[in-house]
Formats: C-alpha cells, structure tokens, sequence
C-alpha cells in the first residue's frame, strides 16, 4: 500500500482523487490474485491460494481525474466465502473472473452474477466479466464468443486476458475505471471523498446476516 | 505380551502391535489372517517378521486410553502416552535416575525388540550407525532425496500440479521417507503428502479397514512396526491420519506431527466445522473445503524435518540487541485497536517480537504449536507479499473451534528484509483499524532505522554461526531454556546456530536431524525418559542434556573426548546466559485494549466468530 501511494500521489492535490471499492470474484484458481499481481507490481509468478482475501490500492489516473481503486482479492475456496461477503457489500465494481480452459469455472462466474444481481441494483455496481488465461488457448473450454454472449445478455462489460502473458489486464481494470467514472458523473461524485473505510450501516446490518458457512 | 495368533508360516509378515491390549484375543484369528493379507497392500516391503514387543513395555501406561485432552498437548513434545515425559515434570515425578546414562547401561526392555532403533549407547555406533548409514546410503536414490529437493523446490516456487502428478504405484514412490495420509472416518482421501489421494483411495480404504476392524472390538490401533517402518494411526474426531516413517522418529514422535497435521486442518476450518460437515454428510469430501490447504500442509510437514521447533515445542527466536527487540515490542503495545488480542511480528518462521493482550493473557497464552501452524500458514500463502491479507485463522491449542480473523501484512520494502506483522482480532469487521495499527508500526519501524538493523545477515536475517560460542568443538546445538522469567507465560523459545560446515548440504542435514529427533525420543521415552545421554555416532558425537533449567542438543566434532564435550558445554551454557538477552524474548510486551463489544475472551471468540 505504501508502495502504491509511493509512486503516483495524487498529482492534483486540488482535487481529492475517487475512491472505488472493487472486488475480484470468481472460483478457485482462476488467477483472481494473478490479475492484481500484474495491476500492481506488473509481474507474474505462480502464486498459492489466497488466504481469505487480500487488500490493495492502485492509484490511476484517467481523463484528467486521479482515482483510487481499493481492490479486495477475495479467495475462490467455498471456505472463505463468508468472510468475503463482508466485504462485496459496498462495492462499487465487481470484476468476475473465470478461466476459459475450466467451463465449470465460467458456470461459478454466472453463479456470482446470481449473487450479485441479489444485492444490488443494477445501476449500483459496475460488472465486468473476464476470461483469464488466453495463454491456454489450446485446452480453451469456453469460447470468446460464449463469453461475449454472457456479458451481452446481462450487460455487463467483457474482455479476455492473460495476466501470465500481460494481455489486456490493465485494459480490463481501465475499462471498470473508465466504467464508473462515467456512472460518478452522472450521479455528481459522492464517491469523491478521502476514504470511506467500512460503512457503519452495513456494518449494523451484517451483524444481523448470519453466515453459517465455513 | 506376546502375540497370542500365530504367524503365518513363511510369508515374513510383521504384525501389528495394538494399545491397549485389555481384550482378549481368541477367536480373532480369522480377523487376524484378513489383516494379515491387508497388510501386504499396506507395507511395500514385508520384511522379517518381528513383534514388536515394545508396548509390552510400557505395560504400566498401556491400557491408557486416547484420551481427548490429548490433543491439548504441544506437538512438539513427544509424551504422548508416557506419564512422565514432560521435561517439567521429569525431576518431580520421573522415577529416580542417575544424572548420566552410564555407557553401555542395559537397553530397557523395550530396546530388546530390534525392529526399533535397538541403540544402547556402547554399541550405538555398530546397530544405530548402521542403521543411520543405510539412511544416507539410501538418500542416493531418486526416492528419498527426490522428497526433500522436491519440497525446496516447491517452498521457491509452488507451482500447482506436480505434487499430484507422483506415480502411486512407482519405486519412488513407496520409498519416501515419510508419508502423511487424512482420510475420513467413511474412508473418504482427504489428504497424502505424496501423490494425489484420489489414486490413493485403494490404499487408505485398507487403511481405514484395519481403523475401523480394531474399533469394532472396543479397540484403537495406535501403530505398526515393521523392519524398517513405522506406522502410526491416529483417530481426531471425523478424521483419520496415518504416518508410515522410515525415519527413526518414534511412534511419539509421529504422533505428535500427526496431531500437528491435524492442528493446521482445524486451523483452516475449525474443529467444529469439520464435525459439522461430516455430521451433516459423513462421506462428505473434505477436500472441497481444504481446496488449496494441501500445500499449507505439506509445507508443516516440510517445516517440521527442517525446524527443531517442531520437534522442541519451541519457537525460534531472531537473535537481536534487546532495546531493539524492546522498542518492537514498545511499537506494538502502541498498535493497538480494540478487539486486538495478538500482536506478532515475525521475520519467516522467525520471531521477532509478539506481543499479547492482557486479558487473553490471564486466560492462556500463545502456545508454540499455535504460533508454528499460525506462521506455517502465513508463510505457505504470502508467495504473493503485496497487500493486506484478511483471513479467518484458528488457533486450536487456545480454542480449537473459534475464528480469530488474521490481519497480515509484509512490511517495509520487502527486497531488503521480510518482517511480518501478523494481527489477531476478535472482530471480523477490524480490518480498517487493524490497516491504522499496521501504519503505525510501519512508521515506528521507519524511525527506528529497522531495515538497517533486521537487513544484517545475509538472507536478511541477522543469525550467528556456532563459531561464535568458541568451543571449536562444537558443530551444532538446540538449546530450550525453561528458566525464562515469568515463565508460565512466555512463549517457549529455543535458540541454534545455523547448519554449517559439514551440515551445509540438503542430506547431512537430514541425518543431524535425525540423530536429533533419536535423542530427543530417548530423552523422552514414555517408558524410560533419561536425563542425559552421551552418544557416539559415527559421524559426529552427540550430548542431550534436560535439566530443570534447560533441555540441550549439542553436538560435537567425532573426536571429542568427553572431558572435551563437557568443557564447550560449560562454555556454551556460559555463551547462552551471557546472550541470552539477544537470543530470546525475556519480558514479552503486554497491552491493554478497551473491551468495546466484544470483550476478547476464550468463549467469545468461539462461536460468535464462527463462520
């Protein structure tokens, strides 16, 4: 973190830069942290399960207007689902991650679509599918064009990367950026604040959901 | 006790050797020929048949039943069964014992049987040198070491996929040194070091079988010698967990690392939520819940032939000057936020400093076995050091069914040093202000310059080689001190030197290890614990030494002479109390956090956090 805030401070120190709240969501192995790993430090090594979930900023800077993306990497393993749920509330983009050479992963992708479409509105959150490893084109399970379909039908943005081999990742994240700059100025710019941790509203209210999962 | 069912005349089978033994056993012996033809599946090698006549032995203590609390006990500390195995309780309780084992002193009964390293220390070079040169002998081929490359290999780049590719039915593959099997009480893999369960499921379906045959006579199965193998079984609620070792570890031994496999489960899931699974489903694949944890566990495993701390029940400590530990911990006492009940900060599996509420203090303090699975488990996920890691974690030994939720983060630029600060909440909405707590210790550990001072040795990590002692003797030692002050409460520690000299390779290292791992059985045999031993290898000379003060592991160059071993023992000790402000945590920080909700206690932690 301290890192990130190292290299770009927010340049324009009249403007306090947008703060967004992403979560990666996808099944187990489906290079959730991978795609983060190359957003951040623009590397890629073969990483273990992430352990709960993991937290990140990067700062962006796009069309003249500084952001701050705080990303939640959560774990794909059903065992942690409950602790990531704390933190899918209040989200401001989604990103839903499956791997084009695991069909079973893509269904787990429209299944968190499921989740998502129950707790918020549509106008709410910006959601973007990716179908991660473009570098296994040879064992691809899902097509480009099943994937699009997906995206299409629910309206959600759609892109295809490989965080091993570089390839449209920052895209993918300039894409959501671009997406919900887009939203904040139709709606005036609430998110335009120094940092909105956790909201105590949502906290009141998760104290009520009892997650009984493991 | 001998075996009342009699061997099958010609197939060289060993038998199986069951505690306790308060049943009678005619009319078994049908049973007994089934097993019998099991067993060939279960051991790759029949050998000789021997009875083990061990637990003959410890008759005393043998119809002592699994008793739950077992579990409670450190894993690192191999008294499992034995009434008087804790180092603490030696002098008070042990039977009386000369200060020193006389060479040549008779081998106890249950050394008679030579299936188990039938070592008396006179002859100890011939039978257990010989048995130690086959291990390295051994360590040429493609199976015993290939375990030990492999696992570095994998600590440096855990790649997914190869751990399962292993051939089952190979060579290689059968001569590991040691395997790990989970399995659940329907008989369902959960869990194999080697290989991928799934092709395993034959294998521990036998083994489940022989579980579940003994349990139906009122009975457990605890272990199985055979010529060169040690079987251990051990039954944790739902769960099953075999060890079949060709170390010379003992079947305490195993047992503990068994119970510490076991630990890291729970610290995954919980004890309660594995019941709760299994109760709900009893062929329930646990599998889908541990997805991803098998290599957290395979690196406990790792962890446990490579850190004396697991065998010791001890955490190692970074050597450092003391008002630089203080200060740590002065920084982690001003860290706090409410609901905070631990503070850790460790640089690998290294501590540097922890530091623990008071409240949870009075109720328990942080165990070893508890930190290692904690540290283990951090370790094993944080390839990725980037970010704030936010996880639910159980601690089993301080309450083996709540959550604690774990703040983690690397600190500082982590090329120069990687100092980890680990945070333990109560409150699973803490993130935010456990994040303040880490900027603060982030800026502390700016101003105290502690990049210079935790950047001094080579790997990042300031350690000592043995040379600094100054008893050219001496090649290697663990040292476990017992006299720390306010010692009910401290975190037991233990400080060694770094493996040098003839000990720098991968193998030699190994077989220190195991010379260790054989006195520290002996040190503390359930039957026979003894206060010190004096053993000529063939490589090397060895001295274990427990004492009210201190437990010790040194050992010595080949051609010591006793009076030799005894004056750089002297000398050490010495070293060790003139450092020992460097070497170990003395006044381990304590800090108050305001009860705001939920007061951090043992019960509060438990189900109100439960997942």
């Amino acid at each position: 973190m301290a890192l990130v805030e190292g290299n770009t401070q927010p340049e324009s120190a009249s403007q306090q830069p947008y703060v967004f709240k992403v979560v990666l969501l996808g099944s187990s192995s489906v290079g959730k942290s991978s795609l983060a790993f190359r957003l951040i430090k623009n590397d890629f090594k073969d990483i273990l399960p992430t352990l709960g979930c993991a937290f990140f900023t990067q700062m962006m800077e796009l069309d003249g207007s500084a952001l701050k993306l705080e990303i939640w990497d959560t774990a794909g393993q059903e065992k942690y689902h409950s602790v990531c749920h704390l933190y899918f509330r209040g989200a401001n983009a989604a990103i839903l991650v499956y791997d084009i050479a695991d069909k079973d992963s893509f269904h787990r992708a429209q299944n968190w679509w499921k989740e998502l479409e129950n707790e918020f509105q549509p106008e709410e959150i910006v959601v973007i599918l990716v179908g991660n490893k473009t570098d296994l084109e040879d064992s691809r399970e899902v097509t480009l064009e099943e994937g699009k379909a997906f995206a299409e039908s629910k309206k959600l943005l759609f892109v295809e990367t490989s965080a091993k081999l570089n390839y449209q990742v920052t895209e993918a994240f300039i894409a959501v950026a671009r997406e919900l700059l887009r939203r904040e100025e139709q709606n005036g710019g609430q998110s335009r604040q120094r940092s909105p941790p956790v909201d105590l509203k949502e906290t009141a209210r998760a104290r009520k959901v009892k997650c009984c999962q493991d | 006790m001998t075996a009342p069912w009699p061997a099958r005349s010609g197939t060289g089978l060993s038998w199986p050797h069951l505690l306790p033994l308060h049943q009678g056993h005619s009319g078994r012996q049908a049973g007994w020929r089934k097993l019998q033809a099991l067993k060939l599946c279960l051991l790759p090698k029949p050998r000789a048949a021997e009875m083990e006549a061990r637990g003959g032995a410890c008759g005393g203590s043998a119809p002592a039943p699994e008793a739950p609390s077992d579990s409670a006990r450190p894993f690192g500390v191999a008294s499992d069964e034995e009434p008087s195995g804790g180092p603490g309780s030696q002098e008070s309780c042990g039977p009386p014992r000369a200060d020193e084992e006389v060479q040549g002193a008779l081998p106890g009964p249950e050394e008679g049987a030579p299936t188990h390293l039938g070592v008396h220390e006179l002859s100890g070079q011939t039978s257990l040198d010989k048995k130690y040169n086959r291990g390295t002998k051994d360590s040429g081929k493609p199976g015993k070491m290939s375990g030990t490359g492999d696992t570095s290999q994998r600590g440096d780049l855990p790649t997914p996929g190869p751990r399962d590719d292993e051939d089952v039915t190979a060579e290689g593959w059968r001569s590991r040194r040691k395997h790990v099997f989970v399995l659940s009480e329907a008989g369902k893999p959960i869990y194999s070091r080697y290989g991928n369960e799934e092709a395993l499921s034959a294998t521990m379906g036998v083994m489940m079988a022989l579980v579940s045959f003994i349990q139906s006579g009122d009975n457990a199965i605890r272990s199985i010698y055979s010529d060169d193998r040690t079987l251990v079984f051990l039954q944790q609620g739902p769960l099953v967990l075999v060890a079949v070792s060709r170390t010379p570890q003992s079947a305490a031994q195993l047992r503990c690392e068994l119970l510490g496999v076991h630990a890291q489960i729970v610290s995954v899931l919980t004890r309660a939520g594995v019941a709760r699974v299994f109760e709900r489903q009893r062929s329930y694949d646990l599998r889908r819940l541990l997805a991803g944890s098998e290599r957290i566990l395979d690196s406990l495993l790792d962890g446990a032939e490579r850190e004396p701390g697991f065998l010791l029940g001890a955490v190692r400590c970074l050597p450092l000057p003391a008002p630089f530990r203080d200060s740590l911990g002065a920084l982690l006492q001003r860290a706090t936020a409410p609901s905070l009940a631990f503070s850790i900060l460790a640089a690998g599996r290294h501590l540097v400093t922890a530091a623990q509420e008071r409240a949870v203090l009075e109720d328990c303090r942080l165990d070893p076995a508890d930190l290692h699975l904690l540290l283990n488990l951090v370790g094993a996920s944080s390839a990725f050091r980037a970010g704030e890691v936010w996880a639910p974690v159980c601690l089993p030994r301080f309450n083996p069914d709540g959550f604690f939720y774990a703040y983690v983060s690397y600190l500082g630029d982590n090329t120069d040093y990687a100092i980890c600060l680990v945070l333990l909440s109560t409150d699973r909405e803490a993130f935010h202000a456990l994040a303040g707590c880490k900027r603060i210790v982030e800026e502390g550990l700016q101003a105290l310059g502690a990049s210079r001072v935790l950047a001094g040795g080579g790997v990042g990590l300031p350690s000592y080689g043995v040379s600094a002692v100054g008893a050219p003797d001496l090649r290697h030692f663990l040292y476990k001190p017992f006299d720390v002050p306010d010692n009910y409460r401290q975190l037991p520690q233990f400080t060694s030197p770094e493996m040098e000299g003839p000990y720098a390779s991968e193998c030699e290292r190994q077989r220190l290890f195991d010379l260790y791992y054989h006195l520290h059985g002996r040190l503390h045999s359930p039957s026979r614990p003894l206060r010190l031993i004096y053993h000529v290898a063939e490589k090397e000379t060895l001295l274990a030494w427990v004492t009210p003060k201190f437990e010790l592991y040194a050992c010595f160059n080949p051609l010591v002479t006793k009076s030799g071993a005894i004056h750089a023992v002297t000398k050490l000790l010495r070293w060790v109390k003139r450092e020992e402000d460097r070497l170990f945590i003395r006044y381990p920080p304590k800090y108050s956090t305001a009860p705001v909700r939920h007061g951090p206690n043992r019960t509060d932690s438990a189900l109100e956090n439960g997942l």
